[in-house]
């Protein structure tokens, strides 16, 4: 069997009273992309800090290309790149300039210090504002010489966390983009995210965080699937049609819609989400309705949470 | 070890392009101390009589002290900043030396002060202050300036990595620096303090250092009885040694398993 790039065991982590990690096991294979999902305060960047050596596991095991975290963190440092939440760059130093120091520091001579500065520059299309101050950059260009500055060493390993929280739609394409290329140039990814569409485009495998635990693990369509497809989202236009749809829409699907009592959205799960919105519209027209909104839509994050929580908390 | 120094040396340099781009940074190590000698200069100095001498010979030393130790402040600064952006994560998540992180900075502060100490002894040259005795003795009062700020920018690198906020930074500064510089002999002769006030005066490490100037530079020293008042350039040694010797190893011990919360 190969080295897995990336295998923790029963990690475990207490900060005071809280149990931030609770025995988290994972393994991300060579070249592959695992997306760590999970909310705010699930345990994901305590992971990604416990795996680029920043923090230290109080139980379990980690090794990073064959190396343990804790014992031969320097070894592990020589083959990672990380980038955190924040643009983790000097906002008082060029893009260039960032790039050098990390260069420099990752004991590149000087002159190769600069090339793979201007080549990263070019590659994340900051050439042209590669001799400005970071502090001008927009949010996407910080974020792309953040990732860059993880990049310097080629590292084969990169850890990237909610690397694009607070972009806007445009910026957060660019930049998956680059994370796609890096993974079919052959590194492996770590990345951690809020983002349900965000793992399901990029990652091969995901692994759901709550609680510190590992609650699922699969591939996009795996999880998907066991949260049980799609949702049909109808809004009556008022109180009084409410009950009439509610009726048209369990006619429709065989079965019972729920309620959002605060927007009066009514969301059915179906198997089938076209055949299940065709019969909905038919059956809403037989009766004469007219409805605000309708849509179907894959599940939300928060309804997997809900899914696989539950599933839990029944087994 | 030859990483230590290449790496602090890299890190140094980035410290010292942010003068470039943000010039404000240096105002702690020259603006203040330079509207300071002109205040006391003219505004105590009308006041404050200093027996045998003359105020301004008598205040210069001590502006460049309090200068120095103003230093420390601005390092614990930026050392929150460089915790709380994440900076020193990426650092800490790289294959250099980590107590390069740290000894670049104070390296950085340390060419920092020495340029305000230029601007500050040109200030004093303005307003009529002479070093008295000869090339070396100057040169010796300054490299003792350069070593006191050294060792009180690890005092302030330690205290950075204790905390969350640059309002915290600020706050904590103030309350250092303050008492520091000012319940001393900087600004006025420590014979007429309360006994105890005067007691912590003459043993404070900044009195023994502006006292040792004041020698060097050449001008009158109000007498004080105290041991590091009587022996002040060693007692300034030995105390710069000791501060360097204990918060040097506790910063890159603090440094090496500082980890913030999550």
């Amino acid at each position: 069997m190969a080295t897995a790039a990336i295998r923790a065991e029963g990690l475990a982590k207490r900060f005071g009273k809280t149990r931030a990690l609770d025995g988290v096991d994972l393994v991300v294979e060579p070249g592959t992309i695992l997306g760590l999902l999970g909310p705010n305060g699930a345990g994901k960047t305590t992971i990604v800090r416990i795996l680029t050596t920043l923090l230290r596991p109080d139980a379990g095991t980690a090794r990073v290309d064959g190396f343990d975290v804790v014992r031969q963190g320097h070894e592990v440092r020589r083959r990672i790149g990380l980038a955190g939440q924040q643009a983790a760059v000097d906002e008082y130093l060029t893009g260039r300039a960032n790039l050098v120091m990390m260069a420099r520091l990752y004991h590149m001579p000087a002159a190769s210090a600069r090339a793979r500065a201007d080549a990263l520059l070019e590659q994340l299309g900051l050439a042209a504002a590669g001799d400005r101050l970071v502090r001008t950059y927009s949010g996407g260009m910080r974020r792309r010489l953040d990732l860059a500055a993880s990049l310097v060493a080629a590292p084969p390993i990169i850890f990237l966390d909610e690397p694009t929280t607070g972009l806007d739609p445009r910026s957060r394409l660019d930049l998956w983009a680059m994370i796609e290329g890096l993974a079919r140039a052959g590194t492996t990814v770590l990345l951690t995210t809020q983002y349900l569409d965000e793992a399901d485009r990029l990652a091969g495998r995901i692994a759901v965080i709550d609680h510190g635990r590992v609650v699922a693990s699969g591939t996009p369509d795996d999880l998907k699937r066991g949260v049980g497809g799609e949702r049909i989202d109808v809004r009556a236009p008022d109180a009084d049609t409410l009950p009439a749809v509610r009726r048209a829409v369990a006619a429709a699907l065989g079965t019972e819609p729920t309620l959002d009592p605060e927007t009066g959205r009514l969301t059915a799960q179906v198997a089938d989400g076209v055949a299940g919105l065709r019969a909905v519209v038919r059956e809403l027209d037989r009766a004469g309705l007219a409805v605000n909104d309708l849509a179907l839509r894959r599940p939300t994050l928060d309804e997997v949470f809900l899914a696989l929580t539950e599933r839990e908390v029944a087994s | 070890m030859g990483w230590l120094l290449a790496d602090s040396w890299t890190v140094a340099k980035r410290h010292l392009l942010h003068i470039r781009s943000m010039p404000e940074k240096l105002s702690g190590v020259t603006i203040q101390p330079i509207v300071f000698v002109f205040m006391f200069a003219y505004i105590f100095g009308s006041a404050i009589a200093v027996p045998g001498g003359d105020y301004r010979q008598f205040l210069l030393p001590g502006v460049f002290v309090q200068s120095m130790a103003t230093a420390s402040a601005s390092i614990m600064a930026g050392i929150v900043s460089d915790m709380a952006s994440g900076v020193m994560d990426r650092f800490r998540s790289l294959p250099m030396a980590r107590a390069a992180v740290l000894i670049g900075h104070t390296g950085a502060n340390l060419v920092e002060s020495g340029l305000g100490i230029v601007a500050m002894a040109v200030c004093g040259l303005i307003v009529g202050w002479r070093p008295e005795l000869g090339l070396a003795p100057t040169l010796a009062a300054f490299g003792l300036l350069l070593l006191f700020g050294f060792a009180m920018s690890w005092v302030g690198v330690f205290a950075g990595l204790f905390l969350k906020s640059s309002e915290g930074a600020q706050g904590l500064g103030f309350v250092l620096i303050m008492p520091l510089t000012f319940v001393a002999n900087t600004f006025v002769p420590t014979g007429g303090m309360p006994a105890i006030l005067r007691a912590i005066a003459n043993w404070n490490p900044t009195s023994a250092v502006v006292t040792a100037c004041r020698q060097l530079f050449g001008g009158a020293v109000p007498a004080a009885p105290a041991w590091p008042q009587v022996h002040p350039v060693l007692a300034s040694l030995l105390w710069c040694a000791a501060l360097v010797a204990a918060f040097l190893p506790l910063s890159v011990w603090r440094f090496r398993r500082a980890m913030t919360a999550r």
